[in-house]
């Protein structure tokens, strides 16, 4: 089968970041890190392993990619030291 | 000729011979009257080594589909056969083919659909599927359910869409007529092993048919990837051009074995035919007794036997037809609430091609009701004197 667009009878696609488009433009609500409450060596990555996008970084200080991340808010639910909060902007610039 | 033997069987035992000679590689199948004996003779025959296959017992006919769904798209050849409600239960997963593009050869053995239950035989289970891009054939006797079969996997494989061999329950099923099952090494020739590679590859992971959006969209590999739509128009346009590649494996298979279905349609007894009966499977070659009966009363009427019902060939039954001043379709099906689907699709060809002869539908022999070559000849006589008439024949209400 031919992999020209005209011939293309599948639909078909890769594993990869970003294969189903930039999703953070999706977002409401933005996920804002307190990292005077998130301490890197005894820190739980409890945020890390809820992400249902996986937006969120092993290394501390925490980083979460904002290119992806929906907005849905479940890593401040979870976070036991509330160190995430949800800012009502769909940018992580407007500081509480 | 072909090197073969005829043998006295059934259609079912036909279908299933014809899935061996085709050296089908995965077989999944649940039972259900009167589709059953197809599966129990292939199951036979991989359990006492006769065919090199695996063969799946699944839960259901949804199961049953997906499975050969998942075989085909790793390039196996598949074979399924089902009847009525196991192939309503399969229905989201014949859309699923359609769209996988897997060439899929089915059998479907002709019932009537429950509610209430019947096990009888018409053809509303397969008419309920016509929209989910198969390609439909409509076998007229056990011989061609055979051949057929063989063919289908040629047309499948060339065209990438999946293929329902349709043949009417009891009537054929379960009736044993004398049928050639041709040599192995003839089929061979005719069908070689799949040509086109795996879908799916140890070393290059992917996702078959994601979530896709509307409009075209690059993937991770910068690669332009059709929308939705595009792929729909893409399996519509394939279906519609099918046509040429079910007329020439039809002609090629004639040039091997020495017989012809006549592609997309049969004709009978249409030399200055002034009357067209139209009709599919056993019921239309039951017609072509009636014909006989009232060429001999001097009534100039033919048949036209529908064997590819999609893709429509509108256009064919447009020329076989601008010659005849009357049509009677008789169907074993019913697009409640209008006319029979044939009927109604019949129509829209002539209406296209700018043909209006006086047209009578006729909806019979639902759930195994009798109907007769002498009742079709009183049908049709009535057809010619009065028509156009929109009935039910034999219904006793």
């Amino acid at each position: 089968m031919s992999d020209s667009f005209a011939n293309m009878r599948i639909a078909k696609s890769m594993p990869g970041k970003g294969e189903a488009g930039k999703t953070g433009d999706w977002r409401s609500h933005t996920p804002v890190i307190d990292h005077t409450k998130c301490a890197g060596n005894d820190s739980c990555l409890i945020c890390w392993l809820y992400c249902p996008d996986g937006v969120i970084s092993r290394d501390f200080p925490l980083e979460i990619d904002l290119e992806y991340c929906k907005g849905c808010g479940i890593c401040a639910e979870e976070c036991p030291r509330d160190a995430i909060v949800m800012t009502g902007s769909t940018d992580a610039k407007v500081r509480l | 000729m072909t090197g073969g033997i005829t043998k006295i069987i059934t259609a079912n035992e036909a279908a299933a011979i014809a899935a061996s000679l085709c050296r089908v590689q995965v077989i999944a199948a649940y039972p259900i009257t009167p589709q059953t004996p197809v599966t129990e003779e292939l199951a036979s025959m991989v359990e006492g080594g006769e065919l090199d296959a695996e063969y799946l017992t699944v839960e259901s006919e949804h199961s049953a589909m997906a499975a050969v769904i998942g075989a085909s798209q790793v390039g196996a050849r598949a074979f399924t056969a089902t009847s009525a409600n196991g192939l309503l239960y399969m229905h989201e997963m014949l859309h699923w083919a359609a769209g996988s593009r897997v060439p899929i050869v089915m059998a479907c053995v002709n019932r009537g659909v429950g509610a209430p239950w019947t096990i009888l035989n018409d053809q509303q289970d397969s008419i309920s599927q016509r929209d989910t891009g198969w390609i439909q054939l409509y076998c007229r006797n056990s011989q061609e359910v055979l051949d057929t079969i063989i063919q289908a996997y040629k047309i499948a494989e060339q065209c990438l869409l999946p293929v329902m061999v349709c043949y009417d329950g009891f009537i054929l099923s379960h009736a044993s007529t004398p049928v050639e099952a041709p040599s192995q090494q003839l089929v061979d020739r005719y069908l070689p092993p799949r040509s086109d590679a795996s879908t799916i590859f140890d070393d290059e992971p992917c996702n078959l048919n994601p979530l896709i959006l509307s409009e075209p969209r690059r993937d991770v590999k910068g690669e332009l990837k059709p929308g939705y739509m595009d792929l729909r128009y893409q399996l519509h346009t394939d279906l519609v051009n099918s046509e040429r590649v079910i007329v020439s494996c039809d002609e090629e298979f004639f040039e091997l074995f020495g017989r012809t279905w006549g592609g997309l349609l049969w004709l009978y007894s249409m030399e200055n035919a002034e009357h067209a009966i139209v009709s599919m499977g056993s019921l239309a070659s039951e017609c072509t007794v009636a014909a006989d009966a009232l060429r001999s009363q001097g009534y100039r009427v033919g048949v036209v036997g529908v064997r590819t019902y999609r893709p429509f060939p509108a256009r064919d039954l447009g020329a076989v037809l601008s010659r005849v001043s009357g049509v009677t379709v008789m169907e074993k099906d019913v697009s409640y609430g209008y006319e029979g689907a044939l009927a109604v699709d019949l129509k829209g060809a002539l209406f296209n091609e700018g043909l209006h002869p006086k047209f009578n539908s006729h909806v019979a022999g639902l759930g195994g009701r009798d109907i007769t070559p002498d009742e079709i000849v009183e049908v049709v006589k009535h057809d010619v004197g009065s028509g156009p008439v929109v009935s039910w024949i034999n219904a006793r209400l």
